[in-house]
């Protein structure tokens, strides 16, 4: 048991979302370095073990109390299947599940967390994990010695290929802690599904995206003028889509859309995890950024830190704008 | 309803990050510190609910640098109380020690409602929200862009990957991680900052001793390595503008 890596399963409208295959690619390298297994942990929908045919073992838990996602209920039934399981580390994404459960289990489970992982490698005894933080300015590298870990990763940082398997795994069924439904404070009242955008920014072969360097509502405006000029729409990051200066339609990353165009121009955005993840497979990336240091610039084929401004009326007067 | 928001400063990330000596820290001492972008988001939410009903916000923050200005800021915003958590220390409080001395702050608060940012960039052992709700045995949700909070039960909605949302009632008291605010956070002019500071009104608490931080060892801190650094496009505008135009149309694109 102490060198099992345990994974906790997420799924949204009845299927199994990528972060899983990629926590259990990673999951399945780990244990078997170590002696251990890859278990995953799916809660509200036994049904989909079947997706999971890379685990050595799915428990699975199904209550009533757990059919659609809340904090509580999962905080509950992750506290008692790791209690049961005692893994020497758990594995979560950097999501809005992770965000809720990772830090959560650490206090009560009394484990040490290192949120926004992107590195994860055995080194004798210990384990220790690279992180992302401020911003992807820095890197952190963390020792996690001790007999029990967690770790909130950055979707995106391992393949899911290893993680896909066919088959049916080893499967077990978990009863729910006792008290699950009794005591909840915590009600789900329904899901929201936004309805289909003003502009499909997946569907675009070229994409113009705006972000906080933009500096102001008004400005905006010398964007859309580009993406007029070059026929394309306009995207954003999540700074942009926050402030309201564009509907949330066209954001791309982590809680928005995943793009993949021919050409992705960018303007004023630093390169955060959260945005990467929503855009780092498209084909042509050029980022234009005063700060030489942004970390858009190790992802981005080509860059420029001339002044957005002076850059902008260039290529759309160029363009025929 | 009393509504508590814990603010947290972070450094600047526009700056460059210069790291301590050791490599292990960054360089808190010539680092410029803002208010963490969410938990102005968290407090601008707060606002609202005492704006649509009948609410008390009062805000928090250790002494870390530049605290004082935004806790002023928090007042000038519309914040009915500001308190300065002191003697914990002048270095960086990790998410667990954080939470071990909110919790101890709040046991004597009574607040209903716990808003603060769902995240901050240098949470790296956890985020606040759930650390802190674990501790005190409360329910939580992070990733919040709006809160409707009445007689007992916020109403909240959580976001998820790929646009989709979930509606939850969550009996009070509850501790909530505000992803962004339902508007942008409101603005506080200069003259108003500087009325508020003239009238004083943050209050001090001693912060109760840490029992406990997060256990990690950060060996060291270093940037990112450049693998993959982009070519940068060198010249004046017009000659970059000319330069992107032709990348552009050599993937077959931009061609009439």
């Amino acid at each position: 048991m102490g060198n099992d890596i345990l994974v906790l399963a997420e799924h949204q409208a009845g299927s199994i979302s990528d972060i899983t295959f990629e926590l259990l690619g990673k999951a399945k390298d780990l244990a078997s370095a170590s002696g251990g297994r890859a278990v995953v942990a799916l809660f509200g929908s036994a049904g989909l073990a079947s997706e999971l045919g890379a685990a050595d073992l799915v428990l699975t838990v199904d209550d009533p109390a757990l059919e659609h996602y809340t904090a509580e209920a999962y905080e509950k039934t992750l506290a008692h299947v790791v209690d049961e399981q005692q893994p020497r580390l758990v594995l979560l994404g950097t999501t809005t599940a992770g965000l809720d459960l990772a830090a959560s289990l650490s206090q009560t489970w009394s484990a040490p967390l290192v949120s926004y992982v992107v590195g994860l490698e055995h080194e004798g005894e210990a384990l220790v994990a690279t992180a992302q933080i401020y911003g992807g300015k820095l890197m952190a590298e963390v020792a996690l010695e001790g007999e029990h870990a967690i770790a909130a990763v950055t979707a995106g940082s391992f393949s899911g290929e290893a993680g896909r398997g066919v088959g049916s795994p080893a499967t077990e069924s978990v009863s729910a802690p006792a008290d699950l439904g009794a005591g909840l404070r915590t009600t789900f009242v329904e899901m929201i599904v936004p309805e289909a955008g003003d502009v499909d920014i997946t569907a675009a072969e070229m994409l113009v995206a705006v972000g906080r360097g933009i500096g102001s509502e008004g400005d905006v405006e010398l964007v859309q003028e580009l993406a007029d000029a070059m026929g394309a729409p306009l995207a954003a990051s999540r700074p942009i889509t926050d402030l309201g200066w564009l509907p949330k339609s066209r954001q791309v990353g982590k809680s928005g859309v995943k793009v993949k165009p021919r050409a992705y121009l960018m303007f004023g955005i630093s390169g955060a995890p959260e945005h990467l993840e929503g855009m780092r497979d498209a084909e042509l990336i050029i980022a234009c950024n005063t700060d030489a240091q942004a970390p858009i610039f190790d992802t981005a084929q080509y860059g420029t830190t001339v002044d957005l401004f002076d850059l902008l009326p260039e290529l759309t007067e160029k363009l025929g704008g | 309803m009393r509504i508590v928001v814990p603010i947290k400063q972070v450094p600047d990330l526009v700056e460059e990050l210069e790291l301590s000596s050791d490599g292990t820290d960054v360089d808190r001492e010539f680092l410029k510190f803002v208010v963490n972008e969410f938990d102005d988001h968290a407090l601008e939410e707060a606002l609202l609910v005492k704006e649509a009903g009948d609410a008390e916000v009062v805000v928090v923050g250790f002494d870390e640098p530049d605290i004082d200005q935004a806790l002023y800021t928090a007042i000038a915003k519309g914040a009915d109380r500001a308190v300065k958590l002191t003697g914990a220390g002048d270095g960086p409080i990790d998410g667990h020690a954080r939470a071990a001395m909110l919790a101890g702050w709040l046991a004597g608060q009574d607040a209903d409602l716990v808003l603060t940012g769902v995240q901050a960039a240098d949470d790296l052992d956890g985020q606040l929200v759930p650390l802190l709700a674990a501790r005190m045995g409360l329910p939580h949700a992070s990733v919040v862009v709006s809160v409707d909070a009445k007689e007992g039960v916020a109403r909240v909605r959580q976001e998820f990957s790929g646009g989709a949302s979930a509606d939850l009632e969550i009996k009070l008291p509850a501790v909530i991680g505000v992803q962004a605010a339902r508007q942008a956070p409101r603005y506080a002019s200069i003259t108003r900052i500087r009325q508020v500071m003239q009238t004083g009104g943050i209050e001090e608490a001693a912060a109760t001793s840490p029992s406990g931080g997060s256990s990690l060892t950060v060996r060291r801190l270093y940037p990112p390595e450049q693998t993959d650094h982009a070519e940068m496009l060198e010249g004046s505008p017009a000659e970059v503008a000319d330069r992107i135009i032709e990348l552009v149309r050599a993937k077959g694109l931009l061609t009439n």
